[in-house]
């Protein structure tokens, strides 16, 4: 039987800082095998090599944070049998989403003395506001494990594996002891997604959110936790104010408390 | 005309398909100011317009494109255009707490956060009159080793390799030459397997923190480093040998180095800043000696010296500059490759790029056979306003950091200069000179060999794009 063709995979950047595409470039030993499986079509950090598109594969790394890129990711799903975004920015609009909670144009008179040479949106948006995602993977910066499964899993036709509960489980299951209940250090992992393998906690610091929002998330009671511990209102705004933002549960917490 | 979005930037002179893409298309499109030369001419009647054109340099990290435009013999504009979506991370650092900086400075490059993170903890030191020493310092160091190590053979085997082979990327790299891609992938996992052990995880560390760590890494990991520590020595060495038999297109520039210098080592987090060219200031007076000043078609600033014009930071700089401090087995290795200082050939810069990670290599192996695990894993401290200046040598080099900070821990002003925005100046004019020198090439060779030129600086786009003047639109 004829072998049939290897399926097109291409990796695109909006803005972001790289890092998970730099997460495929890190998996080393993978990086072959993965390579093996699929035509790397269209990965600019990697290659100056374009294959022509559609694409079965895409992997969106970044937000949307201007009037071009609003229309690229349409140009990308167009081109895309299976669009997957990867990473906080991609999921949730990423770090630079915090000018969501101000007008940037405040920002100008602050930062900068003249007027400009670009245009930029005033929200930094994740890809599922502008388009149909199919899948998502979360973290800042994504998990390679994580990343490897979902792709082994698109090529086999299944669904990926890639639990949704809270960093707590995982914590548990490292046997780690509680830093908020020893240590009554600030930790968001009662309601944000596992995936990290409960790094924070390990190096004896409070989760700081890097996969954003576990599935129902009980927000407010972690936030009453925290303001009961004494901790200042200002401070629980910027706690929840992190790579993931932007991302619904997280965003209407810190505006719950903001006033 | 969905195709016509759609379709690739296309064939070029020569017939090779060259640069991308469809969707970077409208960028292409003039925009305010921004006009862009398109498209690629073949050449050449004396006097007749030629292009050289890059939509989206691959093989970078980041968001950027050259257009070149020769009439006749004579290169008449040179630009490296930054398109790279500006992040404003100077803007909304502002009032969040000093505590949280080196977890949001990181986020800036997924390729050298450890350069960030040191940077921003120690202008933050600065304030509050913090010292990292000790066991401290070389855990500090450690994991920046660790940073370089897989910030450089990344570059080295990845990104830069393939364009003096002939190759489009490392994947037919690969097939070609296996054994020297799966060496130079596991050289890159043991730069990685040094920040996981010291800083929790090799993209964003979280492990660091203004005076030192969180916690102390567990010293069976350390131990387990060394072995495949030695392996690398010996991997990196011969990188050394492999990058050293290149060849070279024939092209010195007279730059002015700026560099780390330390009394004693190697510069890497540490050190007054110095230059060829008589430059030897401390850290905080960076501001008065370097400027920046913006140019229309970047998104970056250009770095400038004051009365002086550009300037180039990173491994030829740090190389040039220290040469004398290079650890024993780097230095070998330098004398048998023939490399003496001054390198002045950019498209060298990937032997020094070996150079250092044996060096880097060579470092990790002396901090964890000589560690003593400290007392604590940080220096406690008072917060106190003031403004405080850090800057350490990122593998690109010099990334310097400024902050304000009011008497609560939070900040008032933050600057942040990477060395890829003190480099674009330099860059545009070695494109210039190179196009210039060259310009009897081929188009596509030409276009191919300018692209090098730029790569030959491991340009990180992604953080040359903060400083932007704006113009805002609504959704």
């Amino acid at each position: 039987m004829p072998r049939q063709r290897k399926p097109k995979l291409a990796v695109w950047k909006f803005a972001s800082c790289d890092g998970c595409q730099l997460s495929l470039l890190d998996c080393e030993e993978e990086l072959l095998a993965v390579v093996g499986e699929v035509e790397i079509a269209y990965f600019l950090e990697a290659s100056r090599a374009v294959i022509k598109g559609p694409y079965d594969i895409s992997l969106v790394e970044g937000s949307i944070t201007t009037p071009h890129d609003e229309e690229r990711i349409h140009q990308v799903r167009r081109m895309s049998k299976t669009v997957v975004t990867i990473g906080a920015c991609a999921t949730a609009g990423g770090i630079q989403a915090l000018r969501n909670f101000t007008n940037v144009r405040d920002y100008i008179p602050l930062v900068y003395a003249t007027p400009a040479f670009i245009h930029t949106l005033n929200k930094s948006t994740p890809i599922a506001d502008h388009i149909f995602v199919d899948l998502e993977l979360r973290g800042c910066p994504i998990n390679k494990h994580q990343l490897v499964e979902l792709l082994s899993a698109i090529l086999n036709g299944r669904k990926p594996n890639l639990p949704q509960h809270s960093v707590c489980i995982e914590c548990k299951q490292r046997g780690n002891v509680c830093v908020m209940v020893s240590q009554g250090l600030p930790c968001l992992g009662p309601v944000t997604q596992t995936g990290c393998d409960a790094l924070c906690p390990e190096f004896l610091r409070g989760c700081f959110g890097c996969f954003g929002p576990k599935e129902m998330p009980n927000m407010a009671s972690l936030a009453s936790h925290w303001l009961k511990e004494g901790m200042a209102k200002p401070e629980l705004v910027r706690r929840f104010r992190g790579f993931n933002a932007y991302a619904e549960p997280f965003r209407k917490e810190s505006e719950a408390h903001e006033k | 005309m969905r195709s016509k979005k759609v379709a690739p930037r296309g064939r070029r002179a020569g017939g090779r398909v060259t640069h991308p893409t469809a969707p970077r298309l409208r960028r292409n499109q003039p925009q305010k100011k921004i006009v862009t030369p398109l498209p690629t001419v073949e050449r050449v009647a004396t006097g007749q317009i030629r292009n050289i054109s890059v939509g989206a340099l691959a093989r970078v990290e980041g968001e950027g494109g050259i257009a070149i435009r020769l009439k006749g013999d004579v290169v008449q504009d040179v630009k490296v255009r930054i398109y790279e979506p500006p992040r404003f991370f100077e803007a909304f650092l502002r009032k969040r707490s000093y505590h949280e900086v080196p977890d949001i400075t990181a986020r800036i490059c997924g390729i050298c956060p450890v350069a960030y993170q040191t940077s921003s903890c120690q202008a933050i030191e600065h304030i509050f009159d913090v010292t990292v020493d000790g066991a401290l310092r070389d855990l500090r160091r450690l994991l920046y080793c660790g940073e370089w190590i897989e910030s450089h053979v990344l570059h080295i085997a990845m990104l830069h390799l393939p364009d003096f082979l002939g190759y489009e990327d490392a994947i037919q790299l690969s097939r070609a030459q296996p054994e020297l891609v799966k060496a130079a992938l596991r050289l890159k996992k043991i730069g990685n397997d040094v920040m996981v052990v010291v800083g929790g995880r090799e993209i964003h560390p979280v492990n660091v923190r203004v005076g030192g760590f969180y916690r102390l890494p567990r010293l069976e990991q350390l131990r387990a480093l060394v072995e495949p520590l030695r392996w690398a020595l010996g991997t990196a060495r011969e990188l050394v040998r492999i990058t050293a038999g290149l060849t070279f297109p024939d092209f010195t520039q007279d730059y002015e180095f700026v560099a780390l210098r330390h009394p004693d080592e190697y510069p890497v987090h540490e050190g007054r800043i110095v230059s060829s060219k008589g430059v030897d200031i401390a850290v905080k007076d960076y501001e008065s000696v370097f400027a920046e000043e913006h140019v229309e078609h970047s998104n970056a600033l250009h770095s400038v010296r004051k009365g002086g014009g550009s300037y180039l930071v990173g491994p030829l700089a740090r190389y040039n500059l220290n040469f004398d401090r290079l650890t024993p087995q780097a230095r070998e290795a330098a004398e048998a490759a023939g490399l003496r200082p001054p390198v002045t050939n950019q498209f060298q810069s990937i032997i020094v790029r070996a150079i250092e990670t044996v060096f880097a290599v060579e470092e990790s192996l002396r901090i964890i056979e000589h560690y003593e695990p400290p007392a604590a894993a940080s220096v406690p401290f008072q917060v106190r306003e003031g403004i405080g200046m850090g800057c350490t040598e990122a593998p690109r080099g010099i990334l310097y950091h400024r902050y304000k900070v009011d008497g609560h821990g939070l900040i008032q002003q933050a600057k942040i200069v990477p060395p890829t925005s003190q480099n674009l100046r330099t860059m545009e004019s070695d494109l210039r000179a190179f196009a210039t020198k060259h310009r009897h090439l081929p188009t596509d060779r030409l276009t191919w060999q300018c692209e090098q030129a730029v790569r030959n600086y491991d340009p990180c786009i992604s953080c040359a794009t903060h400083f932007l003047k704006l113009e805002v639109e609504s959704p």
